[in-house]
């Protein structure tokens, strides 16, 4: 917890200490069937409603089915929050939950000293202890004694609370987790209402599930106010966000949104055609949901029948879309080709998962970018963006059908799972603040040919099935310039080799020069791509504050870059790419702009942390 | 957005009257003289004015192989995909655009090993595409390998000791994957080809024909032993949906089931037409059509007509059901209150 302005205010009952916060970073860990997940997103949702600036990041264990109580069955859940902007879901916890031993063995290390731990001590049982590998019980022998522990009999004072009710034991044991909810709630000042309205909504058909878990987290609220176990609650002001209508968004859901939109500004219907894959699987779940908006989605055999299934539906006139996470990508790339030579718009999400082949399927990587630039057969080029953060998700959803549809061609959209699966605040944007995707289908049977082209983008038309006097045949033979017929001649296959790559580069010419935080000329500029935005903007704040010349400047575009690329690489004395990859993007720029740049590379399956960012920078700094 | 402006379809136009010549595309066809597909391309072309939908409403999507360029000769739209996932494309414009024909043309390798999942998939999911398999038992484009339906022990450029794999018998393949309609012809055999074509478009649902196509370079008279006009009536059978399973130059015999198998009978020594099997396109119990899909020549006469002819709600349909449903529930989707949905806050400036 950073800056303390202690002051002390006199509440109803007994004197308790009010600390100012400016952030707070709570992580939550149980059993993975403790209900960390809902009990993190029901807190991180009162707190984005509260007003503080949010960043969150689920920790999923790798197994569905882990031993209930063991190591790999420790879900978690961490928030930052705080009365200011921030960018990252934060590095080290200041608070932790543990729910059971395994949860408090798993989680105690990335702890700052000093930091708080709230145990349900219930938990703590010989049977337990052994399942975490504990010799002896943590909470007698001492070794935590640098931290601040808060020991809570949570399963049988819960237990106590929904006495009466009609449920089975494992029934009520479920809602525990709703009375740490509850007690999180009265330290940090939280209001209950938020999670009270959503149970209503959740559980209308099971009114009994609604006051169990009602009276759990009263019953936890209750539990702080009264009892002397805590001496601090915790105020951290709401933060001065852009005035307008927020909502907390994981990035899945952003992406989900950001398709529904772009199909709604082309009035053309979205054909959503995807294979299951983690950490892809809820952007099908969700577009599922659009039905009375004509979103149809289609559960396809396999990989490649998902990207087959998209491009039928965007050469019937629709925008197909499919999506997946690196294993599936490498499934598709034969189809990505095709795209690219019929020239049909379509949209590629990669939604990227660590490690090669099944890798951590659970764990967040920038390790595709090379598969989203090269991996195809020939010269395919093949536009590419990335969002920087959950609820940028959204604006580059749109982005990728406006550069689809405009420019005629497949476009690969990058997100991550540390993206997909955090969350933060979102303004909502206005109807009109977004941008017009409208493009006509060719009708005009008068001078038409398959592969004319626009002057200024070089797209070919979209001529659909249904038009008449347009029939004609494309496919994957390559293709004579501008009639469309099947071609082996040498020096068109050159041309048009040269146009399809011609027409990706022109894309620079249409999207927004790459903006730089900070001094346009010094000593440092860190250039990052996708997910890491967030803590080396963080990293890059707490530098600048300290009278460096350091800059940040972040690639939305990966291909093409956008026109200014060259001259901000080379404005500064070092350039530093940090990357959750072996350093791929690295490689690109070091090749297209001849400038030394280094990397930082580190692949845990993690994010970077502010510190390690800032680390880095400063050595960099320190050897200039 | 169902109301996506798309062309008028067939049926908002006036009564299409078209001839085989209007479905001539402007390239001159390069297969082989003398290959099966001539045949079945002429059929086709015949057929297509039977079905009364507009040339631009008619899309022919094909794979990789020599039936892979089928659609350049089709005037019509039409999509040559990569290999063997034709049906995959066909399956996505399908549902997206279900008032367009959407045919697949494929052959034995595109359909049955590389892209056999798709096959399979679209099949179950009763997609109202056309799936036209031209069975060669080779691969001809690449000159002269095995192919899932070649012989066992055919000698081929990849076997030459002789293929040591059993065939796989594509008709069984659909049957098993749940096509609605299955049929098998040959390409020597115009007219009836011709009708099988034209029953296969009017079926809705997903539909797969078998067409014996002869690759007179890479493995010419592949299906000759059976199809030859001097032996076609001795050794194969014409199926005729309500009639009895008869063959013969003298339709002197028949196909009954002894206990739970076929046996080819003769009439006459007290075998009347009563014993023999009737046979029935439409039965939902496949027992019999598998059968048929099976038997083959020299052991049974080779069964060429539609075996299975059923009617089921199609894939598209079904998708278009659940939007028309959710708007009828739900009322048009409205994006502002789907951007603002769940819990929100105001921020003041
Ligand atoms: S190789 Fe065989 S199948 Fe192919 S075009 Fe020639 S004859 Fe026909």
């Amino acid at each position: 917890m950073s800056t303390t302005e202690p002051t002390t205010e006199s509440t109803t009952e007994h004197e308790i200490a009010i600390q100012e916060l400016d952030r707070v970073t709570v992580r939550f860990a149980g059993d993975s069937g403790d209900g960390m997940q809902v009990t993190g997103s029901q807190f991180s949702q009162s707190t984005a409603v509260f007003g503080n600036d949010i960043s969150t990041l689920p920790d999923y264990p790798a197994e569905i089915r882990a031993p209930a109580g063991s190591l790999p069955g420790v879900s978690g859940f961490q928030i930052s929050f705080s009365s200011s902007p921030i960018y990252t879901p934060g590095d080290a916890p200041d608070v932790l939950v543990a729910m059971n031993p395994a949860a408090l063995k798993r989680n105690v290390g990335d702890l700052v000293p000093g930091g708080a731990i709230i145990v349900n001590s219930d938990a703590f049982t010989p049977n337990n202890l052994a399942k975490a590998g504990y010799a002896s019980n943590p909470l007698e022998d001492g070794s935590l004694k640098e931290y601040n522990v808060h020991e809570i009999p949570v399963t049988t004072l819960n237990a106590r609370a929904l006495e009466g009710l009609d449920m089975t034991a494992k029934q009520v044991d479920l809602t525990k987790n709703f009375f740490a909810l509850g007690v999180m709630f009265w330290l940090f000042e939280r209001s209950m209402e938020p999670t009270l309205a959503w149970l209503e909504e959740k559980y209308a058909k099971r009114p009994i599930f609604i006051e169990a878990n009602k009276r759990a987290l009263m019953a936890g609220y209750a539990f702080g106010e009264t009892t002397e176990i805590f001496h601090t609650h915790y105020r951290v002001a709401p933060a001065k966000l852009r005035p307008g209508t927020y909502r907390n968004i994981t990035g899945n859901e952003a992406t989900a949104l950001g398709f529904l939109t772009a199909s709604q500004l082309a009035e053309r219907n979205l054909f959503y055609s995807s294979y299951p894959i983690t950490p892809a699987s809820e952007i099908l779940q969700q577009l599922s949901l659009y039905k009375n908006f004509g979103v149809k989605t289609f559960q396809a055999e396999d990989e490649i029948a998902a990207i087959g299934a998209a491009i039928g539906a965007s050469y019937g006139g629709g925008l197909g879309l499919t999506g997946t996470s690196g294993p599936g990508m490498a499934l598709k790339t034969e189809m990505v080709g095709l795209a690219v030579i019929t020239e049909l718009p379509l949209v590629i999400v990669d939604v990227q998962r660590a490690g090669p082949s099944t890798g951590m399927p659970t764990k967040t990587e920038q390790g595709d970018l090379f598969q989203a630039l090269y991996g195809r057969n020939s010269d395919a080029p093949v536009p590419v963006v990335a969002p920087a953060s959950p609820a940028e998700c959204f604006d580059y959803a749109v982005e990728a059908w406006r550069l689809a549809i405009r420019h005629m061609t497949p476009v690969i959209y990058l997100s991550d799972s540390f993206l997909a699966t955090g969350s933060e605040p979102w303004r909502i944007p206005e109807l009109d603040e977004l941008p017009d995707l409208k493009v006509a289908n060719r009708t005009d049977p008068q001078g038409f040919y398959p592969y004319m082209r626009d002057p200024e983008t070089l797209a070919r038309p979209w001529a659909v099935p249904g038009t008449p006097g347009l029939e004609h045949r494309i496919g994957g033979l390559e293709k004579l310039d501008v009639l469309g017929s099947v071609s082996y001649d040498p020096d068109n296959h050159h041309r048009m080799s040269m146009l399809r790559a011609e027409k990706v580069a022109r894309i620079a010419n249409d999207i927004p020069p790459l903006e730089v935080f900070g001094p346009p000329e010094g000593d440092l500029l860190i250039l990052g791509w996708g997910s890491t935005y967030g803590a080396i903007r963080s990293a890059v704040e707490r530098l600048q504050g300290r009278g460096t010349s350091i800059a940040h400047a972040h690639l939305r575009y990966l291909n093409p870059f956008p026109a200014n690329t060259g001259d901000v690489v080379r404005a500064y004395r070092k350039v530093l790419v940090p990357e959750v990859n072996m350093g791929q993007l690295l490689f690109v720029i070091r090749g297209t702009y001849l400038v030394d740049a280094v990397g930082f590379n580190l692949v845990r399956g993690k994010p970077f942390q502010i510190s390690e960012i800032q680390m880095k920078a400063e050595q960099l700094l320190g050897d200039l | 957005m169902t109301d996506q402006k798309t062309p008028a379809i067939a049926s908002d136009r006036e009564p299409i009257l078209l001839t085989k010549k209007d479905f001539v595309s402007d390239v001159d066809p390069r297969w082989c003289p003398g290959c099966g597909d001539y045949s079945i391309l002429a059929q086709a072309q015949k057929a297509m004015p039977e079905f009364g939908y507009a040339r631009e409403n008619i899309v022919f999507i094909s794979g990789i192989g020599c039936s892979g360029r089928f659609p350049y000769y089709m005037n019509t739209f039409g999509f040559h995909s990569i290999h063997g996932r034709a049906p995959t494309l066909a399956t996505g414009l399908k549902a997206s655009r279900p008032e367009l024909m959407v045919w697949v043309i494929t052959g034995d390798g595109d359909a049955l090993s590389i892209g056999g999942n798709h096959i399979l998939h679209s099949m179950r999911k009763n997609v109202d595409i056309k799936v036209v398999m031209f069975n060669n038992r080779i691969y001809g484009l690449t000159k002269g390998q095995v192919s899932p339906t070649s012989d066992y022990g055919q000698k081929t450029k990849t076997t030459p000791g002789g293929s040591i794999n059993y065939p796989i018998h594509p008709l069984v393949v659909a049957l098993a994957a749940e096509a609605s309609f299955v049929a098998r012809s040959v390409d020597t055999f115009p007219d009836h080809l011709q009708e099988t074509i034209t029953r296969a478009g009017k079926h809705k649902g997903s539909t797969f024909v078998e067409v014996l196509q002869n690759c007179n370079i890479f493995n010419d008279g592949a299906h000759r032993e059976f199809t030859d006009r001097d032996v076609r009536d001795d050794r194969m059978i014409f199926l005729r949906h309500g009639e009895p399973m008869i063959f013969g130059k003298d339709r002197d015999r028949g196909i009954r089931l002894n206990g739970v198998r076929p046996e080819v009978v003769r009439l006459g020594n007290g075998i009347t037409e009563e014993d023999l099997l009737v046979h029935d396109e439409t039965s939902e119990d496949p027992t019999i059509h598998f059968m048929l899909a099976r038997i083959y020549w020299p052991e049974f006469p080779v069964p060429v007509g539609v075996i299975r002819n059923v009617t089921r709600t199609t894939h598209d349909a079904l998708l278009q059901g659940q939007v028309d449903d959710a708007i009828r529930r739900e009322g048009r989707g409205d994006l502002r209150a789907a951007l603002g949905g769940g819990e929100t806050w105001t921020v003041e400036r």
